[in-house]
């Protein structure tokens, strides 16, 4: 129903000033037709409120927000467009079905809104709960649905209005893992089919990585890192982005095959680069040793273990030294080294693990839009 | 370890410390709480005693006591329906809308709940008096009086109903999770659209709850109407008026008309203990 009204250019063109006192949300966002666009960031990072600032439950301070083509909030110009007349759907966390309407009145609800008659918005329904696999289950009350059937709702509700932008605010964090599995599955189909712009908010990098097909990573209400997943799970900028892919991210100078990144500790790499520089490895890179070894390692160094936890069939060691650092190894070595917090131990990473990138350097898509 | 904690605990709450246990209650707490209950309740059973149980089904048919009983049911449903009507948005406004003086405009709708109801009365003669603020407008625009009528009894009972719905309602809008209102608005619906489609189904069960008790408080309702409509058999003569009236001449038509309204009461305490009363 609102097709047609698509301009050339991208779907979302925003820059998202909010202020609330304390915390200040600024982040450009560039949304293609057709493009899943994954806000990825910890809890209070400001990911929710961009949303509800694109939706219009959450009016700008400064910035614009351009939805195909037209402007729908621009505070300097006192431009605002409530979110009944914005070209949006919205998937809630909670899915927010309303519970006294079956699941096809739901899905019916904003097509009648659009001024389609009561019959055409039932069938419409119909055939979008068929689209999610819910045929059968039209004619209940939303209490009644598992949370895997109530996000499919929540998701052929969003959909029957044919927005130009769907929204979706961690639209499987709800769910239980199981169910999680299969949804992301249906989830990442439907958003191949749509035909407009989405925005998945998220703080589960697996969804970010699986749903989306570029990721924006949103700190302190700022942008910190943008781009595709391989681009960001091989060369974190930030501690959250590198625990998020299960890095140990270190930043130093770099000169030649070395980077400095503590008074006392200075790594060798692989990947010959100078200056302001990121150091990156897996914890799997990382070897422990109850003396100090001999050998290739080059990069080694002592450290104290503060922690230890399970970390799929294998354990998870935090260590202090010169740098905190995270190491995996299997049970069987940490039986043999006796591994327990307080313990003093050797490190050793090999260079040839390492991966060392400029850190001075922009992402393209950045810069692109900046000032 | 962890398995052997687990069933710890798990076989603690039917061992030693069980939380069935019966605690001792102090005696300077029991005595005024059984006062307490006697004095609520030894009213209502005095009325029962000394209720003409015998010449009850003739009493209740006597013409008097039917026409008081349908008119005080015909004004008491009217003066709901228009608390409804006037009340619920009323509600949504103090409810939903942030505007400067809403403190004052809050106070100001519950002081007939705190207003003795004669003076109540007054206030209406006042205001829709024949020589009235509006009344007077009423009267010679329309024609129309209200006063010692039927509608005024209505008018009065409304007038002091009305605060338990609006705030029994503004609670019930103010529990609603109000992120309904913003999927629905997300879905092309606009405030008034959202209001009937999903506000007013969300709070039903709220609304309701008021409407009876504000059908209860006009049921009741005496010293307004009386200021205010006077009591005429037939016209504004309801049954707290019948029973006052009775009371002078005949106390037995007092305690089978005052037993009626007791009845109804309870009826209603009950729908809403089982209904609304007893749901989070």
């Amino acid at each position: 129903m609102i097709e047609g009204m698509r301009r050339p250019g991208p779907v979302v063109d925003a820059h998202i000033v909010v202020d609330r006192g304390t915390f200040r949300l600024d982040i450009r966002l560039r949304i293609e037709s057709g493009e899943v666009v994954g806000l990825l960031g910890p809890n209070g990072a400001g990911k929710t409120t961009a949303l509800r600032a694109l939706a219009g439950l959450q009016p700008l301070t400064a910035g614009h927000v351009t939805l195909a083509g037209g402007d729908v909030d621009r505070p300097e110009r006192r431009t605002w467009t409530p979110a009944e007349r914005r070209p949006i759907g919205v998937v809630f966390q909670d899915y927010l079905l309303f519970p006294h309407l079956t699941a096809q009145d739901n899905v019916a609800f904003g097509p009648r809104r659009h001024g389609v008659d009561r019959r055409s918005a039932r069938q419409l329904a119909a055939d979008w709960l068929e689209r999610v696999g819910l045929a059968d289950r039209a004619r209940l009350k939303p209490r009644q649905l598992s949370g895997g059937q109530a996000q499919r709702v929540a998701l052929a509700r969003a959909l029957a209005v044919h927005p130009e932008l769907l929204l979706l605010d961690e639209p499987l964090a709800a769910l239980d893992a199981r169910t999680r599995l299969d949804t992301r599955a249906a989830l990442h189909r439907h958003l191949a089919e749509h035909p407009g712009a989405s925005l998945l908010v998220t703080h589960d990098p697996l969804d970010a990585l699986v749903l989306a097909d570029r990721l924006v990573i949103v700190e302190a209400g700022h942008v910190v890192q943008e781009g595709d997943a391989a681009t960001i799970t091989a060369q974190p900028r930030t501690d959250y982005v590198a625990r998020l892919v299960g890095l140990n991210l270190y930043r130093g100078t770099a000169d030649g095959q070395t980077v400095r990144v503590g008074p006392d500790l200075a790594l060798a790499v692989d990947d010959p680069l100078h200056g302001d520089a990121f150091v990156a490895f897996p914890p799997s890179a990382v070897a422990l040793h109850s003396s100090r070894p001999h050998g290739s390692p080059r990069n080694t160094w002592p450290a104290t273990i503060t922690g230890l936890q399970r970390n799929g069939d294998n354990l998870r060691v935090q260590l202090a030294g010169p740098i905190g650092v995270a190491a995996d190894v299997t049970p069987a070595a940490a039986a043999n080294l006796e591994l327990a917090p307080g313990q003093p131990v050797w490190v050793a990473v090999k260079a040839t693990q390492t991966r060392a990138y400029p850190a001075d350097v922009q992402p393209s898509a950045m810069t692109r839009d900046a000032r | 370890m962890v398995g052997i904690d687990e069933q710890d605990v798990v076989a603690r709450p039917g061992g030693a410390a069980s939380p069935r246990r019966v605690q001792r209650v102090p005696m300077g707490l029991m005595i005024p709480a059984a006062a307490g209950l006697a004095f609520l309740v030894l009213p209502l059973a005095g009325l029962l005693i000394r209720a003409p149980w015998t010449t009850l089904p003739r009493r209740l048919t006597e013409p008097g006591v039917l026409t008081a009983l349908r008119l005080s049911l015909q004004t008491a449903t009217t003066a709901t329906g228009v608390c409804l009507v006037l009340g619920v948005p009323l509600a949504w406004l103090l409810a939903r809308v942030e505007f400067p003086g809403r403190r004052l405009v809050r106070a100001l709708v519950t002081v007939p709940l705190v207003l003795p109801p004669v003076v109540g009365g007054v206030a209406l003669l006042l205001a829709f008096g024949r020589n009235g603020l509006i009344g007077r407008w009423l009267d010679s625009t329309f024609g129309f009086t209200l006063p010692f009528t039927t509608a005024g009894v209505v008018v009065a009972e409304a007038f002091v109903a009305m605060p338990f719905l609006v705030i029994a309602v503004e609670g019930a809008l103010r529990g609603a999770d109000i992120r309904y209102e913003e999927a629905a608005a997300t879905l092309g619906s606009d405030r008034w659209t959202t209001f009937i489609r999903v506000t007013l189904p969300l709070v039903a069960p709220g609304i309701a709850a008021g409407a009876l008790l504000c059908w209860a408080r006009a049921l009741g309702e005496f010293g307004a109407t009386i200021t205010f409509a006077g009591n005429f058999p037939g016209r504004t003569q309801t049954m707290p008026l019948a029973v006052y009236l009775a009371l002078e001449t005949d106390l037995q038509a007092a305690i089978v008309l005052s037993l009626i309204l007791l009845i109804v009461s309870v009826a209603i305490l009950a729908l809403l203990r089982d209904r609304w009363l007893t749901a989070p």
